[in-house]
């Protein structure tokens, strides 16, 4: 997208011309001030000779001659601003630079601090670094900034957002597995069933059948009628029903629902299907970053549901 | 109010005197040239420039009372200033404002960003001050405690020294360039230099600890930033109280724009005693003025001669008075010399300078509604301030609610909601915190959260706190107001409440 898209181009000439003119402007007033002189009546009376109202004399308090050149200064400055920075308009500057230009010099410095931090960090393994109570604290402070918009503060997500602290994966727990879902992300699809199992009826049963994978109270009658329609779902989630990380297919035989487990939940996953996104985060964090976030999304998951994400300022 | 009766009169009387004034003081030679001229041009209008060239001013030293006082106001604020990053406390800087880390250290206290209250509190303090010393005696902030006041004076003592007084440096400064003009004038910029450079390095001392600052810039190893500081406050103390001197009182000061507002006719100024002065003249020591039909005034001219901003005090009031009451002290030694009685120039109002005879006393200039109210204010802040320090916790607490997490039903129906407590010690000493939720019946923390970790000196941590509801009790779904207490184990007093709620879903 162009300036063109919101301007007109004759409207950067209109901009420039009046910025360049009231500057100008400006620096004539200040040469005219300059030599102009006013009439002063007499020795024992500092007016300019203007009178109002009667009695309502104006003085003459002039201004010392260093500060008139003081005003020169900024015209000139100025002046030159607009030769070096991008103020007039389509006109890039001598030296291009630019706020994005600027904010990648800044990134890269802050990077080139922190490059000897990181540096320790990533000459350890992932599981390594879970024993590094420094590379911890840093990877709080990272999934905070990052992660717990979606997945909670307590990285224990919510409905539709996996929990980080147990054991489960959808698409496994390896640091290698953990790797690819930060710096790529992940689409989580399940597509609607509906159709393919036979109606909301069938659903139901299925979803009978599905609550008995997890040896959850059900209703065997249904969960006998549902078992021969799961063979739509082994596709994905297996025959056993223990999920694909390939895939992504989540393990229907534990306890842990990301949808919801409740039967109209799981009937509302088979019927309407459903699709999670992990946006991707290699353009946001650097590779020794997400390096980090895998070694502490290893220490949470792998510790008692008692660990909490700890971050620290230094004092 | 006066009815306009001569409005001419009494407007114009209180401006046209500044204004003649400083036309007068404007150059003592230009006045002399065009007296030696023998033109007097008084009555024909002329043309002048609505810009004004500098006009150097060689002060001459002065002793006396006043001048004492404000060598002892250099002395103390310049042993504050130059001593206090020079201080330990606590094994740190005493005083020390780290913006990297945004922590303040003063002696005890340690204050975060969140206490900025405390120096919108003394800033107001300040200004109410201001006012009040203001009304009662004028400029004396200007004349005895003003950065500016203070460097210019230890600037021109170091001038003295080298160029020595008035005369000889008026005589220098007109005549030729010479061996003796040049190694003076070196000397004068290198000791000014060296000032300046002392007082910008501790300044900076304040904001990066000074010790290690002197052992940077002793091993040549000073950041960019802290060179620039060092160099930037050190070129201002240099320029302004080098070469600006009166031009920042007179043009860049707000307060002298504004101080007139808060002058009356009961405010103590510097005040030349006109009745008892004039008609002045020179007289010899044996004759009496009565007989001569003169004032007390010899019109020696030192009172103008010491004036570090130019301006005679005996055209009366002007703007560009600050109240340093060098001229009090010259004309006082005159007037013991000659024999008589001090105070021809003195502290005094305007009501009594147009009255000597009706005795308007200290205790009716310090009674006036005007002062009662700036000092009932001040004492009234004072108060607030100082209490609020007495009772402030150190502890600083935010509580956030998760935005991600609104409410969860775990095990057993229990819900839970998720808070991010960022808690800040602000105390010197580590800090271990139980945190308890209160608000509705039925809510817990669980044990293993309800202890902080061991928050060091001036840390700040962030802790993630689960918060559960009962299932016994039945709330309507929503949000319902709770509170959290987070409270220092071994110490009663450092308790903190904060308010946030918590939601039961449909």
């Amino acid at each position: 997208m162009s300036d063109a898209d919101f301007f007109n181009e004759l409207w950067t000439y209109f901009i420039a011309i009046i910025t360049v003119v009231g500057m100008l402007a400006c620096a004539l007033l200040l040469w005219q001030q300059g030599r102009q002189k006013v009439a002063a009546p007499g020795d024992a009376d500092n007016t300019t000779g203007h009178v109002w109202d009667g009695d309502l004399r104006e003085l003459n308090n002039p201004l010392p001659r260093w500060w008139m050149w003081m005003f020169y200064l900024t015209v000139v400055f100025s002046l030159g601003y607009l030769v070096v920075y991008p103020g007039l308009t389509t006109y890039r500057g001598s030296f291009g630079w630019t706020s994005a230009g600027a904010y990648e010099l800044e990134r890269a410095a802050l990077e080139k601090q922190i490059a000897p931090l990181y540096a320790g960090f990533t000459a350890k393994s992932a599981e390594q670094l879970g024993q590094d109570p420094e590379a911890m604290a840093v990877g709080g402070r990272l999934f905070l900034n990052n992660c717990a918009q979606c997945h909670g503060s307590d990285a224990r997500g919510s409905k539709g957002f996996p929990n980080l602290t147990d054991s489960d994966w959808l698409y496994g727990g390896s640091a290698e597995a953990i790797r690819t879902s930060i710096t790529d992300g992940r689409n989580g699809f399940m597509p609607p069933m509906g159709d393919a199992i036979g109606g909301e009826d069938a659903a139901r049963n299925v979803a009978q059948y599905v609550l008995s994978l997890s040896g959850r109270e059900n209703d065997p009658v249904r969960a006998n009628l549902g078992r021969s329609k799961f063979s739509a779902c082994a596709a994905c989630h297996g025959a056993d029903g223990k999920g694909n990380p390939l895939l992504g297919a989540p393990n229907l035989t534990d306890r842990i629902w990301l949808h919801g487990g409740r039967e109209a939940d799981i009937v509302q996953t088979i019927m309407q299907g459903r699709s999670g996104t992990m946006p991707v985060h290699k353009d946001r964090l650097t590779e020794a970053q997400i390096h980090v976030l895998t070694g502490y999304l290893m220490k949470i998951s792998g510790a008692s549901e008692a660990a909490t994400p700890v971050a620290s300022t230094k004092p | 109010m006066k009815p306009p009766d001569g409005p001419t009169e009494s407007r114009l009387g209180r401006v046209i005197p500044i204004v003649e004034a400083r036309r007068e003081a404007q150059s003592d030679d230009t006045r002399e040239k065009s007296r030696g001229k023998g033109g007097d041009k008084a009555s024909e209008p002329e043309l002048v420039s609505l810009y004004e060239k500098h006009r150097k001013i060689h002060p001459r030293s002065v002793s006396g009372l006043f001048a004492t006082w404000r060598w002892a106001m250099v002395w103390a604020t310049q042993i504050f200033f130059y001593g206090l990053p020079w201080l330990t406390w606590n094994g740190r800087q005493a005083v020390l404002f780290e913006l990297e880390t945004r922590r303040f250290y003063l002696f005890e206290l340690v204050f975060y960003p969140q206490d900025f209250v405390y120096l919108a509190g003394l800033l107001v303090i300040s200004a109410l001050a201001l006012f009040l010393f203001t009304a009662v005696a004028g400029r004396v902030w200007c004349g005895y405690a003003c950065p500016q006041t203070v460097y210019t004076e230890l600037f021109m003592w170091i001038e003295r020294r080298v160029e020595g007084e008035r005369h000889h440096r008026m005589r220098r400064d007109a005549g030729r360039i010479n061996a003796d003009y040049v190694w003076r004038k070196t000397l004068k910029h290198i000791i000014w230099g060296l000032l300046a450079l002392w007082t910008g390095f501790t300044f900076v001392g304040y904001f990066v600890p000074i010790q290690v600052l002197g052992f940077d810039l002793l091993s040549l190893r000073m950041g960019p930033w802290e060179g620039f500081w060092v160099l930037f406050y050190a070129f201002a103390t240099y320029g302004n109280a080098g070469w600006l001197r009166e031009q920042v009182c007179k043009y860049m000061c707000p307060y002298a724009r504004f101080q007139s507002a808060m002058f009356d006719s009961g405010t103590l100024i510097v005040g030349y005693d006109t009745k008892r002065g004039e008609p002045r003249g020179a007289r010899s020591r044996k004759q009496d003025p009565a007989t001569l039909g003169l004032g007390s005034c010899v019109d020696c001219t030192l009172c103008v001669q010491v004036c570090p901003v130019g301006i005679d005090i005996r055209d009366g009031l002007q703007y560009e008075c600050i109240s340093c009451a060098a001229c009090i002290d010259a004309c006082d030694t005159v007037m013991k010399r000659v024999g008589y009685a001090p105070g021809l120039i003195r502290y005094a109002t305007e009501d009594t300078l147009a009255n000597p005879g009706g005795n308007r006393s200290l205790r009716k200039t310090l009674l006036r509604p005007r002062v009662l109210i700036y000092s009932g204010l001040l004492a009234a802040i004072c108060l607030a301030f100082v209490l609020s320090m007495w009772l402030r916790v150190p502890l600083k607490v935010d509580v956030i609610r998760d935005r991600a997490t609104l409410s969860r039903v775990i095990e057993d129906g229990v819900i839970e909601n998720v808070y991010r407590l960022h808690l800040m010690n602000a105390s010197e000493k580590a800090q271990r915190l139980r945190i308890d939720v209160s608000g509705l019946p039925g809510l817990s923390v669980p044990e293993a959260e309800r202890l902080s970790p061991l928050l060091a000196p001036a840390q700040a941590v962030n802790v993630v706190i689960h918060v559960h509801l009962s299932p016994d009790e039945v709330l309507a779904a929503g949000s319902h107001p709770i509170q959290f207490t987070i409270q220092e184990i071994d110490a009663h007093d450092i308790r903190v409440l904060e308010k946030s709620v918590f939601l039961v879903p449909r």
